[in-house]
């Protein structure tokens, strides 16, 4: 991560805090969030499912519910492909107004979890991806439409002049998350944001799915955000990972540290409960022992220390850990961080 | 919201069960936990009818027809504190219309009170006494909180004689609609098949044709001449056979979508008959659903026999209704020269409203996690 | 497509349409004494001989001297090629003349009240549910309770003595004294129009009010929806992506539902016209209730039941029309 220059961050998140404001109490689903998004790399940002990283993503669009309060700064160095001399902060933005609109879609696009619901089943696919071209790029419906056909051909769809006229219910899972993504890509946005895209699709599917993100990553130089529970997607999509437990940054590295150095507990927890062939052959699997806290009202402590094989009495109880930079660019929140208690994954 | 950071100090973790979660949410809901108490003591009042009221319901002031009702003081024109009392009424005539006038006496007042002796009667038909919650201290005095009707009688006495019937009313004519939803309902989405074609095409039957005249049509076909009970089961079946398509509906979705849960198959698989499988595996995790739609149809049902028997189709005289109470207002002068006649309204929209809240609540309730 | 799924549902109706006569037919049988001898009583008691000839001509007509059956097959039959309804005995006339006196008003009044309905339902339900929680909404849920709460007779009785305590004028009937009989002129029109209004508004508010809470609980379950959150994503303005979308959706169960709300602004309709005397089917057909002239009853009864079947077959087609799920033959979510 070093070797990485400043200059080209594209998206920097700088203690983000999302809080929702609910008759139980203040949930904190994002609390104190930082990480950077560089120029053509794709980020992973990986946890278990409540753990904040859906809710980071809709930060980022600024598309949260009215009684969700945001903290912090989302800052964008870039805008329609040129570098900005001060960085937009999203954060502040006004959640409906003109300047947000047009950094959805146009320099951030999304692609959802799921490719069924996505969609809204009264139009067609081709309504909705003109509907984005015209915002952005090609006010003019036949040029718009000539893009859209274009978008569906480079996502490999068969016959694109005939599926854009037709509705999303007509289509399969993985031909409408084709869909999705050539909707997504049609405006050219530098940031792409991928919340687990292939969760509810079949396998071979999901396998296809990944390559083209990859390869359409590659001809744009778009940078990607990558959301998955599924450490084996992060492995082959991500350049640097964020782990996330209950909100906050636990783990930030890139991804050859994050297999082969992993220091916080909850991220050597998780890697030991990736199904191995090794471990099928056992018939035992590894699961991270309890379930993770309601994130209402929480106590001053480590998060995980009441999981955690490790947590230390007096110690791990007694305030939160803070982020340790144990080697450049390598962040860990965790109190034995750093101090030689590196175990082997 | 108080109750949940009470019950969760930090750090532990209370598991509530899903009824505590629906008590929880359905005290929050603020016109809820208003109306409950309120319908409980609108069935206090009405069930307990003859001690509360401070009449009885055919007793005839003869002096005092059509009196408009008296309101109650509690110190006098000079400012001196008197106790609860109404002033005496004075009777005289229009010169022009020939009505009777009814002048309050500057003089002469009703004292009030609390457990007087009055006209006697049966409590629950079981034991003879004549003390009511309030009245006039001097029994037969002019004491008429809503006034009196054509024949001298005390309204607010009909109103709570009335009230026990509209309001039971409605209890007993879900009940018959509670089964014959549940079992129609139930085994149409349990067997399925050609038992379910025919329910669900009887519910498309039902539900074309317009609810009132369709009411109307079979409380006309009733005989005429039966007996005040016989006419009130019947008048509730009749409303249960219209109205039981709703709740069918939503038991055969419910039992639709469980039947093929694991849990139901486990008990079919280990030998468990069809009426145990309905009752003890999916009757349970559908109740709260049941409770929601009854609570949501009561008002309609206090509505359709209110509107039936204001029209001289449901309830007849002598039985006393809100709704045949109602039929004394069926012209604009009427209303105009008497509106006091129109107080068993009052009671009917507030019954309905509590209801409706109750339901609302229950049905926020029933999702507890939303 | 289209026509092939319009073809399906209306062979679907007509098992239906049989059910439905043979219910009515059988209420009308309900009540205790047959056609002939309610006829008979009936003539000797208005004091007119009875004529031997004209009995025999009823049973001919009615098949009555035929099991119950066969009355039913005579009925239909009747009813189907000479739209004969049988005879009221409280009006001494045919059926079908009272109903084409009457019957095009109550449908008439009932149609403007679903019109007026939707178009105060549907907007108010969609300020509601984008506004949650705001004083509108809770003035507009407010409202929406008491329509429920309040019965249409109620409010008809109250709204009638309001006017007639502030106004001294009744506004009963469907025309005032001096235009009853009046041929049709603008004048007549205009007297006309209040009238109208009261009626159309009170039958309206109770169904507005259930309206507006389905309309508002839809929307509010659609904005939710995950293409919502995608519209936005690709930067729409709030104003066009509502309208566009969730709209849309919450919109089209709403109506699937116009042919069920018929039956309720019919009933609605009958107890409202019977308070404010207006010249419809309401009161008469209460008084034949009452004095059990089961004809009439029943074959207004038999009317509204069909056109509320075919009001539920008009709204399902409009539903395929704009519900490309439902025209494709796909499967519902």
């Amino acid at each position: 991560m070093e070797k990485q220059r400043k200059d080209d961050i594209i998206l920097e998140l700088k203690d983000v805090k999302v809080h929702f404001k609910l008759d139980e109490g203040l949930l904190k689903a994002v609390d104190g969030v930082s990480f950077a998004i560089h120029k053509g790399r794709t980020l992973g940002i990986v946890g278990e499912s409540g753990c904040g990283k859906s809710v980071t993503s809709n930060a980022i669009f600024k598309i949260l519910p009215k009684y969700g309060l945001i903290g912090g700064d989302i800052l964008l160095y870039e805008k329609d492909h040129k570098r900005l001399e001060t960085p937009i902060n999203i954060a502040k933005l006004n959640p409906t107004g003109p300047e947000i609109r047009s950094i959805r879609g146009g320099n951030i696009s999304m692609i959802f979890q799921e490719p069924m619901k996505a969609f809204s089943p009264l139009h067609t696919i081709g309504n909705q991806i003109i509907e984005a071209i015209q915002l952005h790029i090609e006010p003019d419906p036949a040029k718009a439409r000539a893009i859209a056909i274009e978008a569906l051909r480079s996502v490999d769809i068969s016959n694109p002049e005939q599926r854009i006229d037709e509705y999303p219910h007509q289509l399969s899972g993985g031909m409408r998350q084709r869909a999705m993504i050539a909707m997504a890509l049609s405006c050219k946005p530098s940031i792409l944001i991928a919340d687990e895209p292939t969760t509810a699709l079949d396998v071979t599917v999901q396998a296809q799915v990944l390559d083209l993100i990859n390869n359409l990553k590659r001809e744009n130089d778009t940078s990607v955000i990558f959301i998955t529970h599924d450490l084996g997607v992060i492995a082959e999509m991500s350049d640097d990972v964020v782990v996330m437990y209950l909100g906050k940054v636990v783990e930030y590295c890139d991804v050859d540290t994050l297999f082969y150095h992993p220091m916080h507990p909850y991220t050597r927890a998780l890697l030991k409960s990736i199904p191995t062939e090794d471990k099928i052959h056992k018939g035992r699997f590894e699961s991270i022992r309890g379930t993770v806290p309601y994130p209402i009202n929480l106590p001053v402590e480590c998060g995980f220390c009441s999981r955690c094989d490790e947590a230390e009495k007096g110690v791990c109880d007694k305030g939160e850990p803070p982020m340790v930079e144990v080697e450049p660019g390598h962040f860990v929140r965790c109190f034995h961080a750093g101090k030689g208690k590196e175990a082997q994954a | 919201m108080s109750l949940f950071k009470k019950k969760q100090k930090a750090g532990t973790y209370e598991v509530a069960s899903q009824w505590k979660l629906m008590w929880w949410k359905f005290k929050k809901h603020r016109l809820a936990s208003i109306a409950l108490p309120i319908i409980f003591i609108m069935y206090l009042l009405t069930m307990c009818c003859e001690f509360f009221s401070p009449s009885l319901p055919l007793e005839r002031y003869k002096k005092y027809v059509e009196c408009p009702p008296t309101a109650v003081h509690l110190w006098d024109h000079e400012g001196t504190f008197r106790g609860p009392f109404v002033y005496a009424k004075e009777i005289g005539r229009d010169p022009e219309t020939y009505r009777k006038t009814f002048v309050d006496s500057e003089t002469e007042i009703v004292e009030l009170g609390f457990f007087v002796h009055g006209s006697k009667y049966k409590f629950w038909g079981l034991w003879e006494t004549d003390i009511h919650f309030f009245g006039a201290k001097e029994p037969g005095a002019a004491y008429f909180l809503m006034g009196t009707d054509d024949l001298g009688r005390d309204l607010f006495t009909r109103i709570l004689y009335g009230g026990r019937i509209s309001l039971s009313f409605c209890l007993v004519s879900i009940f018959f609609t509670f089964l014959i939803g549940l079992t129609l309902g139930g085994l149409s989405g349990y067997l399925g098949g050609i038992f379910d074609t025919i329910v669900q095409r009887a519910i498309d039957l039902i539900m074309s044709m317009p609810s009132i005249p369709l009411w109307m049509a079979l409380a006309a076909a009733m005989p005429k001449e039966i007996s005040q009970l016989k006419q009130y089961l019947l008048m509730s079946i009749i409303m249960s056979l219209i109205g039981w398509t709703g709740l069918a509906r939503v038991v055969r979705g419910k039992i639709l979508s469980l039947r093929e849960e694991d849990f139901v198959t486990a008990a079919r698989l280990s030998g468990a008959g069809h009426g145990r499988i309905i009752a003890k595996h999916m009757l349970p995790s559908f109740l709260s659903y049941i409770i929601v739609s009854i609570t949501g149809s009561i008002p309609a049902t206090i509505l359709g026999e209110t509107a039936l028997s204001f029209l001289g189709l449901g309830l007849q005289a002598p039985t006393i209704s809100w709704g045949t109470l109602l039929q004394d207002c069926q012209t604009v002068e009427t209303v105009a020269a008497k509106p006091w006649l129109m107080f068993p309204a009052v009671f009917i929209v507030i019954s309905v409203l509590m209801f409706n809240f109750a339901g609302d609540g229950l049905r926020d309730a029933a999702d507890p996690y939303k | 497509m289209l026509g092939n799924y319009i073809l399906k549902r209306c062979l679907q109706l007509i098992p239906l349409l049989i059910a439905i006569s043979i219910v009515i037919f059988v209420i009308i049988q309900l009540p205790p004494g047959d056609y002939l001898t309610t006829y008979i009583i009936q003539q000797e008691a208005s004091g007119l001989e009875v004529n031997q000839s004209n009995i025999v001509l009823l049973t001919k007509q009615y098949g009555l001297d035929k099991p119950v059956y066969m009355q039913y097959f005579y009925w239909i039959r009747n009813i189907i090629t000479k739209g004969d309804f049988g005879r009221s005995f409280q009006w001494s006339v045919p059926v079908s003349q009272l109903l084409s006196e009457r019957l095009p008003a109550t449908i008439g009044i009932s149609l403007l009240s679903l019109i007026v309905t939707w178009g105060i339902a549907i907007p108010i339900g969609i300020y509601s549910a984008t506004h949650q929680y705001s004083v509108f909404d809770y003035v507009f849920q407010f409202i929406g309770f008491i329509g429920l709460a309040v019965p249409g007779f109620l409010l008809a009785i109250i709204s009638v003595y309001f006017l007639f305590t502030l106004t001294g004028v009744s506004l009963t009937g469907l025309h005032s004294a001096a235009f009853l009989n009046a041929p049709w002129s603008w004048a007549k029109v205009v007297d006309m129009l209040p009238r109208l209004g009261l009626v159309v508004f009170i039958i309206g508010l109770s169904q507005t009010a259930g309206m507006i809470r389905q309309m508002r609980a839809m929307l509010l379950d659609e904005l939710q929806k995950q293409y919502v959150i995608t519209a936005r994503a690709k930067g729409l303005k709030e104003k066009k992506l509502l309208w566009k979308y969730p709209i849309r959706m919450a919109v089209n169960p709403m109506i699937s539902t116009i042919g069920w709300t018929l039956p309720g602004l019919i009933s609605g309709e009958m107890i409202v016209s019977i308070i404010l005397s207006m010249p419809t089917m309401g009161p008469i057909v209460r008084r034949a209730m009452i004095t059990q002239d089961m004809y009439l009853a029943g074959s207004f009864l038999l009317i509204v039941s069909c056109l509320t079947v075919i009001g539920t077959l008009i709204s399902d087609i409009l539903l395929a029309i704009v519900d490309p799920r439902i025209r494709f033959g796909g499967v519902a979510e």
